[in-house]
């Protein structure tokens, strides 16, 4: 199994309070991995590292390896347009651009210089269909995407991190806004499309980790407790403390 | 909110124990009411059997509850499914105890050949030790003690085997003792069926402990 993605002892200080403390942590291609633990451990700070998210962030020092594809996301030479173009991002709450469904999913095309009508028409449609969202949508293209419900908002966000190809797909509680249905719209859109991209995902959700995710990372305090496969850690944890935050018993 | 589970787990194991030292009362009576050839110990027990059979459905109830509305995952999950599957094996140890109480009160009254009933009384104590096992390496989560009843079966097994060349024997020369014979059969058969749940008793203690899921190795049964 190849890694897409490869954290290696990432460290991460916001002046002298040191958030991560050294996080080490493959990521399969074409795998969800789940990252849970409490409220302020670090890993919405972690998974924004991945796409260099925290970088404008005062007084913020990151250390340690990030590699996508073998190369060190960190690196001086690295373009940030073209690193976010390989690891999209969707947010907790959805966040459609105000305007039509069609220009939101084009946008990231657009921005990255496809001028060819066709091609834009055929991968907004294409990335529609991959969110699940297509046929809820195709009739009203030009609608703005604000109108839709929240779970139909979510899907046209995917659905615009999709439509430039991207590697990786980090999702920060996509689902955590959303009703149960919708909800169980956007995982069954995942499962799907697990067979093309390599999802990260920070979850509060952990019956929606062990649904949708194959691997599980436990992150508490800013450090990697315990990571494993789906089965290994919602069955045979092999640390206590993983045990008593999947049964909620802190956190 | 876990104060309750754990409570509610505490008290499900208390009340799996209680169904293991009651089935393992009934393994005693009845074979001792077959040995001691105490009809009327045996029917009594025919009745008290029905009281195994409700309290695992109780246990089952519990168990099930738990799953559903705590909705445990990790070492508690496996807690929880290995009370479930345990109660079954328990409660067909019961089962089995109580067909030897119903050979007692068929072979009443008929020769018998007491070199079996000696063999049969030792495969007995043999079996029941192994519960008293087996419980406590559940209770003290004590995976390598679990494993050790792999040993104990592969005895029980052996005593089987020779148990039935030595009916086969004894009704040769002595052919009143066929209706007891046939008991015999039955009831030996019953114990090495009971050490048999014994041994998934134990399966079921390692994968609480280990979170590990295999068929501990028993002798071939289709093996003569």
């Amino acid at each position: 199994m190849t890694n897409v993605m490869e954290a290696k002892n990432v460290k991460l200080k916001y002046g002298n309070f040191e958030a991560l403390h050294g996080i080490s942590l493959a990521f399969p291609a074409q795998k969800l991995t789940a990252l849970i633990g409490p409220s302020g451990c670090g890993k919405s700070t972690f998974l924004r590292c991945l796409n260099r998210m925290n970088d404008d962030i005062d007084d913020i020092k990151i250390t340690g390896e990030i590699l996508l594809e073998g190369k060190d996301i960190y690196h001086s030479h690295i373009d940030l347009v073209a690193l976010r173009k390989k690891v999209g991002m969707v947010f907790q709450q959805p966040t459609p651009f105000p305007f039509s469904v069609f220009d939101n999913v084009a946008y990231g095309l657009r921005i990255a210089g496809v001028k060819d009508k066709e091609l834009i028409e055929q991968r907004v449609e294409e990335s529609l269909k991959q969110a699940a969202i297509w046929n809820e949508t195709k009739d009203n293209l030009q609608r703005n995407a604000l109108a839709f419900s929240g779970g139909q908002q979510q899907r046209i966000c995917i659905a615009r991190a999709l439509a430039i190809r991207p590697e990786v797909v980090l999702l920060d509680e996509p689902t955590s806004a959303l009703d149960p249905i919708s909800s169980s719209e956007i995982e069954e859109t995942l499962m799907a499309l697990k067979q093309k991209y390599t999802f990260i995902m920070v979850t509060h959700n952990l019956q929606q980790a062990s649904r949708v995710s194959d691997q599980v990372a436990f992150l508490m305090n800013g450090e990697l407790i315990e990571s494993g496969s789906t089965q290994e850690m919602f069955l045979s944890p092999k640390k206590e403390i993983t045990n008593n935050y999947l049964n909620g018993r802190f956190g | 909110m876990h104060e309750i589970f754990l409570d509610e787990l505490k008290k499900l194991n208390a009340r799996f124990m209680e169904m293991g030292v009651l089935v393992n009362d009934l393994i005693d009576r009845g074979t001792r009411s077959f040995v001691e050839h105490d009809k009327k110990a045996a029917q009594q027990m025919i009745v008290e059997d029905k009281e195994v059979a409700k309290e695992a459905v109780k246990i089952e109830k519990k168990a099930l509850e738990l799953m559903a509305l705590q909705q445990p995952v990790a070492t508690d999950f496996r807690v929880v499914i290995s009370i479930l599957k345990a109660t079954t094996d328990l409660e067909r140890i019961g089962e089995n105890a109580n067909s030897i109480a119903i050979e007692t009160v068929r072979v009443k009254g008929n020769p018998r050949l007491p070199d079996v009933e000696k063999v049969i009384s030792n495969m007995t104590h043999q079996v029941r030790e192994m519960l008293v096992q087996v419980l406590t390496a559940y209770v003290q989560e004590n995976e390598k003690d679990a494993r050790q009843m792999v040993l104990g079966h592969a005895k029980v097994y052996k005593d089987y085997k020779n148990a039935r060349q030595m009916i086969i024997d004894g009704v040769e020369q002595e052919p009143d003792a066929a209706v007891a014979s046939a008991s015999y059969f039955v009831i030996i058969r019953l114990l090495e069926r009971i050490s048999d749940h014994i041994v998934n008793l134990a399966s079921w203690v390692i994968y609480k402990t280990s979170g590990e899921l295999f068929e501990l190795i028993k002798p071939d049964p289709k093996e003569k």
